[in-house]
Formats: structure tokens, sequence, C-alpha cells
């Protein structure tokens, strides 16, 4: 805005001056002049002929860059700092009055399976993706603020130059992971009646009793199209900045910069709380992804009808051809 | 202290292109990077200028205010100065410069950009003066031998100039006044959040 006041100031001070150069040897200002001074007015860059390959080099100024810079260092900062540091506080208050979620009932002893070795195996290709996509990505936007006091700069840039090279190729096996999850997980993330009964209980988080849900609650299926759709809109915009200038200009460069960490800050807040419930917030849960196999007591208070579904399946399920009736023989 | 400046009055600048062809030369910067360029505006039309454009050694900088590993410094001259040591090659000063000026010695594909380059008002970098290393890194030091960026002394027209802010302005100002036109100090605005009065 600024700016847009002193370009309108100065094309004021050069129509007060017009008719002073009408009078003497002087002539009007040239069309490029105006040129400038509109595309200061309407914040378009100004853009020229240049006589080398080089043609980003044909913008004479791209007032953009001071908006990018302000997106940055002021909003970004904010946006990523109060997300991540809220959501830390948020856990913790609510740690402190629910505590860790028990097993109703305690442990039954016998497992049921919930996730199979495919399904685990890419849960983590794509979290430990994740996590140092985060962690690299956040020290771009906070490490010069936290990491370079502690370590000093020689080995801050050692750091950070690894960590963008571990950013720019690790894209590749997040992306990768998220299109199998998809594949896997999106006939159970199909929000139905039964996600609007456990929203309006509250998912058994705050108060008691634990409302129905099939193999993934209303809460883990937000979890489900975050990743999914966050994913995508932070790998597109990311294999933007990956091949720079390939697909866009400058202005496309800066555009997908702010999608990008924008997006990412959000998720990562996100991830936060689901790192908590997934392992140290709620007994029982862990196993899940670790050896696939959770306690039938746990199921049964989270997923019940996942639980229902899967004894039918067995109930159901056709006898082998060798299978005899109890005490044929 | 002088508050280090460079002014282009495009009433006089004739696209010879030589302050680039000096820059060049006297630093030895590599093909494909561009320190210095000449931008032509409104090409063969009634008010064609041009305009020579490096960077401008930006008050409050914006390349230093975005750089990730902070490696920019301004001199006592208020000339901005980065380390190619510490530099990550991440391209974000280039997003953040309003001219341009950063440069990246290939276009960095999977983030392979390699050290930022930019002009440094013949100022060297931050290795011993006029060493070799500062030479290879950053080219020449001529400010650490009391003289002015080649390009501005070699420009035929005398349309860029550089040195103090103040001196260079007043240059300005006394040929505006004579000859009852001028265009402005191109960029002025947005480097140094002043224009000069006339
Ligand atoms: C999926 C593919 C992804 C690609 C291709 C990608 C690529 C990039 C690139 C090229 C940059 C610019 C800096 C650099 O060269 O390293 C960047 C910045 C960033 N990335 Fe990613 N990224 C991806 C995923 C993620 C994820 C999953 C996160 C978060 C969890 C993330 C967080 C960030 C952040 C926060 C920044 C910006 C930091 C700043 O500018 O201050 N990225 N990304
Ligand atoms: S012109 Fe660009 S590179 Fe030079 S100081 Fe200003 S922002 Fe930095
Ligand atoms: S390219 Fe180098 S100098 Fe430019 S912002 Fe990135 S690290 Fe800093």
């Amino acid at each position: 805005m600024k700016i847009r006041i002193l370009a309108l100031f100065a094309v004021l001070m050069m129509g007060a001056a017009l008719p002073a150069f009408a009078q003497g040897t002087a002539r009007e200002p040239s069309v490029a002049d105006e040129m400038a001074i509109q595309s200061l007015l309407t914040g378009n860059p100004v853009h020229g002929r240049i006589t080398i390959p080089d043609q980003r080099a044909a913008n004479l100024i791209q007032p953009q860059g001071r908006e990018w810079r302000e997106f940055h260092n002021v909003t970004l900062a904010w946006v990523g700092g109060i997300a991540v540091v809220g959501m830390l506080a948020i856990l913790t208050v609510f740690r402190m009055v629910r505590g860790r979620i028990p097993i109703e009932g305690g442990r039954s002893g016998r497992t049921i399976q919930r996730f199979n070795v495919f399904e685990r195996g890419n849960h983590w290709m794509v979290a430990s993706c994740f996590i140092i996509l985060a962690l690299s990505g956040l020290n771009l936007t906070f490490g010069r603020h936290v990491l370079l006091p502690l370590v000093g700069p020689v080995a801050f840039t050692e750091i950070s130059h690894w960590g963008k090279m571990a950013h720019n190729f690790l894209a590749f096996p997040f992306t990768l992971g998220l299109v199998f999850m998809l594949l896997l997980w999106i006939k159970d993330n199909i929000p139905n009646g039964t996600d609007i009964r456990w929203l309006k209980a509250g998912g058994g988080l705050v108060g008691h009793g634990e409302p129905e849900s099939g193999r993934f609650n209303a809460g883990q299926k937000g979890i489900f199209w975050i990743t999914v759709l966050g994913g995508a809109a932070v790998a597109v915009s990311g294999y933007m900045l990956v091949f720079p200038f390939f697909f866009t200009d400058i202005q496309g460069m800066q555009l997908s910069h702010i999608v990008h960490s924008i997006i990412a800050v959000l998720m990562i807040a996100v991830m936060v709380a689901h790192i908590y419930i997934g392992t140290v917030g709620m007994d029982g849960a862990v196993e899940a992804m670790t050896t696939g196999q959770v306690d039938l007591n746990w199921a049964k208070q989270h997923h019940n009808l996942w639980v229902e579904e899967e004894m039918a399946k067995g109930r159901g399920a056709a006898p082998p051809a060798s299978a005899k009736a109890a005490g044929a023989d | 202290m002088a508050r280090m400046k460079f002014l282009l009055d495009s009433d006089r600048c004739i696209e010879c292109n030589a302050c680039v062809t000096a820059c060049k030369n006297e630093n030895e910067v590599p093909w494909g990077i561009n320190r210095r360029r000449v931008v032509t505006l409104n090409d063969g039309k009634p008010g064609e200028r041009s305009v020579s454009m490096a960077c401008m050694h930006c008050t409050d900088a914006p390349c230093a205010a975005v750089c990730p590993v902070s490696c920019f410094y301004t001199t006592a001259d208020a000339i901005v100065l980065h380390d190619k040591d510490l530099c990550i090659g991440c391209g974000y000063c280039f997003y953040a410069c309003p001219f341009g000026a950063p440069q990246y010695p290939r276009i960095g594909n999977f983030g392979s950009r390699g050290k930022m380059d930019k002009c440094t008002y013949c100022a060297g970098g931050p290795q011993a003066d006029n060493s070799e290393a500062e030479f290879i890194q950053y080219g020449a030091n001529r400010i650490a031998e009391g003289k002015l960026p080649l390009c501005a002394e070699m420009c035929s027209t005398k349309a860029l100039l550089a040195g103090d802010g103040e001196v260079i302005a007043q240059i300005y100002r006394e040929r505006v006044q004579r000859r009852g036109y001028g265009a402005g100090a191109w960029g002025w605005r947005t480097a140094y959040r002043e224009t000069v009065a006339i």
C-alpha cells in the first residue's frame, strides 16, 4: 500500500511539473516512465527487452519481492509458530485434564490384525519422510533464529545444506507413499452417518463413553484427508520449487512457496497431534503400526463396528474343503 | 562514512553495454552469470529507454532479510555483501530481490543452483582484501584500493553513477536542472525508499 501511495505521489508530482515542461525545451515524460509508474501503481513488474539469454533478467523491477519477504519473514513465522506451539499447548492441557487414555477393562490378551505389513511399511515410509521434510523445512523458516546461534554459521550451513538436499529428494518417496495411502485406505475413509454421531459425541475425547466407529473414526478420517489433500497441495507446489522457473515465472515461484510453506506448517501442527494420540497419548494404539496387532479390548473400545465386521468375516467364512465337523471321526 | 549507491540516469543511457562488459571483465564473472545487465523498455517505440541495472545495495536489503542462513552483511559504506561459504543456494534472495540481482551458476533443479553470485559493488567479499581467494570467489575489490565500481567508471555517457548517495544525487540534480528534464533516479524509491528531489 505504501508503495502505491508513493507511486501515486510521484505521478501527481509529474503532473504538476508538466505545464513547466510544455513551455520550454523540455519534453513530456516518456512512455517508458509512464509504463514504470503504471506498473508500480498496479503492482506489476517493469518488464523490458534484454540481449542476454537469461530472459528472467528482462524483469527490471518486481515489487512483489517485498510482499514475499513480508510473507516469509512475518506471516509464515507467526502462522507456523502459533500453529505448532499452539498445538503443543493444547496437547499439554489435554494431557493434564484427561491423562493417558486407558484401555477400558484392561487388555484382553487376545489381539486382532489391524494393519498388514504393507500398510505399516508404507505408513512408516511416509511418516519418516514427513518428519525429515518438516524438520528441514522448519529449519529454513526458524533455523537461523533457533539453531544458528547454538551451532555457529559454518555448522549451520552444513546442516541446512544437507537438510535442503534431503528435502528435495525425500519429496519423491513421500509422494509415492501418499499415493499408496490413498489407494489402501480411501474405502474406509469415506465420511458417513457414523462420523456425524461420533463428532456430536465429541469423539470420546471430551466426556466419557466412546461413540461407535468403523475402521477409522471421524478424527482419523480427518487426518487421512488432511494428509492426502494437504500432501497433494504441498507436493505440487513443492515440485514447482524443486524445478525452479520450469513451470512458472517469478510470481508463480513466490506463490508456490507461499502455498507450500503455509500448508506445510499447518500440516505439521496436525501431525503433532496425530503423533501424540498414536503413541504416548493412548494406551494400546501404537501397536497398530508396530506389530499390526491390536488388543481386542482396545479395538472394541475405539472401533466397535470394525471389530464386528472383522468377526463377521471370520464367522461367515467358508470352511476349507478338508474341514470336518467336530467329532466326525 | 559514505553511503554508497548506484544512480542510473535513463535520459543518458544508450544501451552500449560497456558497464556489462566492464563488470564481466574486471570480476571475471563466469558465462551465464550477469551481475549487471541493460534492460530496454518500450523497445523501438516512442519514449524507448534503457536502464542498466545490478544489485542496488538496498537499504534494509530484502535479500539479507529472507536468507535462511543469514549469510549477508553490510559494510560500513552500506554495501550489501554475502559469504559464499555459507550460502546454500536456496534461491530465496532471488525471490525477494526487487531487481533480480542474485545470480546462480545453474538453474537449480533438485536444489543444485550452486552459490549465489551478485554485484559486490567491486568490494570483494569476506576474504582478506585483494587476496587470491577473494578474487576467485567474488572478483575485484576496487573499494579496498580506493576506487569506485568499474561499470560506472567505464560508462561512456556517465548515465551510470556510483559513489556516495549524497554526491551522485547532487550531480544528477544539477544535470536535471540544467537540461530541464529527468526521468528520476531509477529504482531509488524501491531500493532506498527515497527519490532525488529536484
Ligand atoms: C512432497 C513433496 C515436497 C517437495 C517437492 C518439497 C519441496 C520444497 C522446496 C523445493 C522448498 C524450497 C526450499 C528448498 O529448496 O529446500 C520447500 C520449502 C519448504 N518445505 Fe517442502 N517439499 C515437499 C514436502 C514438504 C512437507 C511434507 C513439508 C512439511 C512437513 C514441507 C515443509 C516445507 C517448509 C516449511 C518449507 C519452507 C520453509 C521456508 O521457506 O521458510 N515440505 N519445499
Ligand atoms: S538489489 Fe537485490 S541483491 Fe541487491 S541489496 Fe537489494 S535485494 Fe539485495
Ligand atoms: S541463495 Fe544463498 S544467499 Fe541467497 S538466500 Fe539462499 S542461502 Fe542466502
